[in-house]
């Protein structure tokens, strides 16, 4: 039997805002535990919250970039449950109303464009963290992060591959740290995936039963896990048994999928509206304010690369993978003039570089400007593609402008036509063998001719004058 | 007229003029509060030493000529408001060791306008009760008869009040927490409309209806009090954003024209026919100051308690969760996981009363009974307060009992929680509406216990019910009566 795998995303994202969305505390990463949990994060008696239009602003932020629909009302509710590290017993975030509905997302899959639908994007506040370790039998708790906003964004069950679902979870990534609502650091878990899975025989219209797997914090893993999850799926049906509907937990050491609750252990989360905070009205002042301040968002800035560049579809969607990436492309294509060889050497050159030396394109030694320059000097023939790599590893190595670099190793190219007729004659007269070969026909003789004489002028010729020179001394 | 009878107009006169000092005052107070605090139970905590120096600091304030108009008066607490540095109890053991890092709002606005402590009283565990008898630290007993209970929630800061402990006390209402307890002791209380005192630091029991209030021996004491306490407040998101009014400035109004509503509902079956009468003479002194009369219909009142008794609980379940021995407050000393530290918890730190309300709580919050229970409620809770609405199209001020009897035996009903809840019956209509409420004195049964007059009026018509009550006292001395037996 054939089989389609379902999968639908919530995905965590840790709101950049300054403080908490109840509470004035910080929200900076990294504080010696409890230092940045105050009375009401901690949840004292008598303590209210208070919300922080920040975070409200972020959510609008999202919902316009995915062409959602923004609830002008809505409303806090609490998800009641008991755990050391939810201090007031209860979860602020948003049930009934959410701020976001009906949004989308366009990924691209297998080389086609394909339309992700957003259910609901909803504010809520975070939990403080249990540390297990280093408390000998006992559990320690760390409420920094209590009260951290977050953004849960929803999405309807459109992905059929885990191709497909990292695609998604990246585009949304891509698009949270454009807008500047989400840092999006993984490893500190500013983007937190859970990936609800099922599977079906192809062409069958109902979905199988969803097991949803939590917590995933690398785009690897979400690949690995659900691969796994649909893979144990199809063996458990295949093998006559039945999935039940279960939250489930991915090991990274294992590469496997276990259990860690059954439907029936399901908590029962009796939300209510939460009276300490009133519904949160937009209004069209606000929205339009917050809309002014959007950037230009990921898929329009790939359009205009395109028409405005000259790049390839396939190009302009790599150099928009990031509002850093896209905005060096840009600074450097307007210095040089020339978007198709920015696009090349963004993507060649710099990327190799970036990568070998593990940095961000924000880190990059060679600013865009420089290498707009270097560009610049391609253009013009100053330098030849060979020498203009050996100004970029100077440019790299931080020896100063462009042209300075050039000057100071002697790369201009040649283009004293005397000078290059010299160097030439002289190489014709001490390779006569090779002369020879080429008049008896032998092409590649041509080619060795050449040759010497880039290696003869320390690889300054350009090397078109160097064949037309020599195909009339030849001819 | 001695310090403890003085009206908080008279004490601010004589302070302001250095016919006494607040030390002196505030000490005149602690001594009643040594000598009948362990007959009366009214206070959890007294410290003798802090309020001493609170005064001297309001002395410090009153020579500086910075003063406010009641400055060096001393006041009690209800034990609901965290008091940084005074242990804060909410009359349970959960927080029977409790001492906030911080001052709840209102305390921060009494402390500002160089009002003492004199302490903190005693009240219903986490303010569910009518009769002060769920207490941690034991029943209150009412000052006009010691076998008898003050009335609850803020038992205590009636009782205080009824015994001259305190010239004044702050409360908090949630279904008739500060009228109940006035009513029974003989005291006026007010309850403003939601939102006018901003509930920052009052330990939340049900958060859409918990209002605190002024409690004292007149509408005018309630008046100045009032003016202390309200105020915008941004750690409140239901604190009300309004320009400051004088809540005194109405109260020598005459009251020639005024339009009283007789809801028929609160004149019916289940009413003592002494408090009928008490209340119905209190009309016809108002008429005999200008008042007219009208019936009016509060047709969905008789659904207030039940509606009253899914949401509170509702709220107070969910409110109560961060009880849970994990940071502060009471830990059952014994446990073997988490869950069992949890439960053990809160089987121990927890009363019956409030156990009970959880439960209920979470019953009707849970799933498939949300939308009977929780969802039903809501909407009658609007139709009271259209109800309400309806009534004061055709008049200024809606007139009834506070309660439907007068101060129980205590132990009377607290093995009966449905026939404990039905004392609200007049009470629960205002917070359900978010209306201001208040009580005042009206009479004496035949067994010389107070009989409570309720007022409730439009959103934010503080100073009309006060000038209506303040007027009623001007020519009736109910109010000004004291329990004997208690020097």
């Amino acid at each position: 039997m054939k089989w389609e795998t379902v999968i639908g995303l919530e995905v965590h994202t840790q709101l950049a805002t300054q403080s908490k969305i109840f509470s004035g505390s910080s929200t900076a990463f990294g504080a010696a535990p409890n230092t940045q949990a105050s009375a009401v994060d901690i949840a004292l008696p008598g303590v209210l919250p208070v919300l922080n239009r920040g975070a409200v602003e972020c959510a609008i932020k999202f919902g316009l970039a995915v062409g959602a629909t923004l609830n002008r009302v809505n409303m806090f509710d609490r998800k009641n449950y008991f755990y050391p590290d939810l201090p007031k017993g209860y979860q602020i975030s948003q049930l009934a109303k959410p701020i976001v509905e009906h949004g989308a997302l366009k990924i691209m899959a297998d080389g086609e464009e394909k339309t992700i639908r957003i259910t609901r994007a909803h504010m809520e506040e975070d939990a403080g963290k249990s540390l297990h370790e280093d408390f000998h039998g006992m559990t320690g708790i760390d409420l920094n992060r209590a009260g951290t906003p977050l953004l849960e964004i929803v999405s309807e069950p459109d992905l059929r591959s885990s191709a497909e679902a990292v695609a998604y979870a990246k585009a949304l990534h891509t698009l949270v740290t454009w807008i500047g609502i989400c840092d999006g650091n993984m490893q500190e878990g500013s983007f937190r995936v859970d990936a609800n899975v099922s599977v079906r025989p192809v062409g069958q219209a109902e979905f199988g039963t969803r097991r949803e797997i939590k917590n995933l914090n690398s785009f690897r893993f979400l690949q690995q896990a659900i691969d796994y999850e649909a893979h144990w799926q199809i063996e458990t049906l295949e093998d006559g048994g039945r999935i039940e509907q279960a939250t489930v937990l991915f090991d990274p050491d294992t590469g496997e999928t276990r259990m860690m609750r059954s439907k029936e252990d399901a908590h029962d989360y009796r939300y209510f509206p939460d009276p300490d905070l009133l519904p949160v009205k937009l209004d069209d002042a606000w929205i339009d304010r917050v809309r002014g301040a959007l950037p230009e968002l990921p898929a329009a800035m790939q359009a205009r690369f395109v028409e405005q560049y000259g790049v390839t579809a396939y190009d302009a969607g790599i150099l928009t993978g990031s509002r850093a990436l896209a905005d060096y492309f840009e600074a450097a294509a307007q210095v040089c003039g020339q978007g198709k060889l920015a696009a090349n050497w963004v993507m060649g050159e710099l990327s190799a570089a970036l990568n070998k030396a593990e940095l961000d394109i924000a880190a990059s030694p060679v600013s865009a400007a420089r290498l707009g320059a270097l560009i610049g000097r391609i253009q013009d023939g100053t330098l030849s593609g060979k020498l203009a790599k050996q100004v970029f590893e100077g440019l790299w190595a931080g020896a100063g402008e462009v042209d300075a670099i050039i000057e100071a190793r002697g790369l201009k190219q040649m283009s004293d036509s005397g000078e290059l007729e010299k160097i030439v004659d002289d190489v014709l007269a001490a390779n006569q063998k090779s002369v020879e070969e080429f008049r008896a026909g032998k092409d590649k003789a041509f080619n060795a001719l050449v040759g010497q004489v880039m290696k003869a002028s320390k690889g300054k010729a350009n090397p078109t004058q160097v064949n037309e020179l020599l195909k009339a001394r030849l001819g | 007229m001695s310090h403890a009878d003085a009206s908080l107009a008279a004490l601010a006169a004589q302070l302001a003029g250095k016919a006494v000092s607040s030390r002196e005052l505030t000490q005149h107070f602690l001594d009643r509060i040594a000598a009948l605090n362990p007959t009366i139970n009214a206070f959890v905590t007294v410290d003798a030493e802090k309020s001493l120096a609170e005064a001297a600091d309001a002395d410090a304030l009153i020579a500086s000529g910075q003063a406010g108009p009641l400055a060096g008066v001393p006041v009690a607490h209800k034990d609901i408001f965290c008091t940084d540095g005074w242990r804060t109890t909410c009359g349970s053991k959960m927080l029977a060791d409790f001492v906030a890092p911080y001052d709840a709002h209102v305390i921060r606005r009494f402390k500002a306008a160089g009002l003492p402590s004199l302490g903190k009283t005693n009240m219903d565990e986490f303010a569910m009760g009518s009769s002060n008898e769920t207490s941690y630290f034991g029943p209150v007993k009412n000052p006009w008869d010691t076998t008898r209970v003050p009335g609850g929630s803020s038992g205590g800061a009636a009782a205080c009040i009824a015994a001259r402990m305190a010239p004044a006390a702050t409360g908090t209402d949630t279904g008739g927490s500060i009228r109940q307890p006035a009513a029974f002791a003989g005291v006026t209380g007010l309850k403003p409309t939601y939102g006018l005192v901003s509930r920052y630091g009052m330990i939340a029991f049900a958060s859409s209806l918990d209002q605190a209030g002024p409690m004292a021996k007149s509408a005018e004491d309630c008046a100045l009090l009032l003016n202390v306490m309200t105020g915008f407040d941004p750690n409140d998101s239901t604190s009300l954003e309004r320009d400051k009014e004088d809540y005194a400035r109405d109260l020598d109004r005459p009251l020639s024209g005024l339009r009283v509503g007789l809801p028929k509902e609160f004149f019916a079956e289940g009413l003592n026919a002494e408090v009928a009468a008490a209340v119905e003479a209190a009309v016809a002194e108002l008429k005999k100051l200008g008042a007219t009369t009208v019936e009016v219909s509060l047709a969905n009142a008789g659904l207030a308690i039940p509606v009253y008794y899914v949401l509170a609980p509702a709220e107070a379940s969910s409110n109560l969760s961060r009880f849970d021995g994990v940071r502060y407050g009471y830990r059952a000393p014994d446990y073997a996981d988490l869950n069992d530290m949890y439960a053990k918890t809160r089987a121990q730190g927890f009363g019956a009363e409030v156990k009970r309300r959880i439960l209920i709580g979470a019953y009707v919050l849970s799933h498939g009974y949300y939308d009977a229970y929780y969802l039903q409620a809501q909407k009658i809770r609007r139709l009271i307060a259209h109800d309400f609405a309806e009534a004061f199209k055709v008049c200024d001020v809606i007139l009834g009992p506070t309660a439907p009897g007068t101060a129980f035996r205590l132990g009377e009903k607290s093995d009966d929680p449905v026939e404990m809840y039905l004392n609200d019956l007049y009470t629960i209509p205002a917070n359900l509406a978010g209306l201001p409420g208040m009580s005042l004195p009206c009479g004496f049964d035949a067994q010389h216990l107070p009989i409570g007059l309720q007022l409730v009026g439009d959103y934010f018509s503080e100073a009309k019910m006060l000038n209506v009550a303040h007027q009623y006292q001007r020519v009736t001395d109910w109010h000004a009566r004291r329990p004997e037996g208690l020097q």
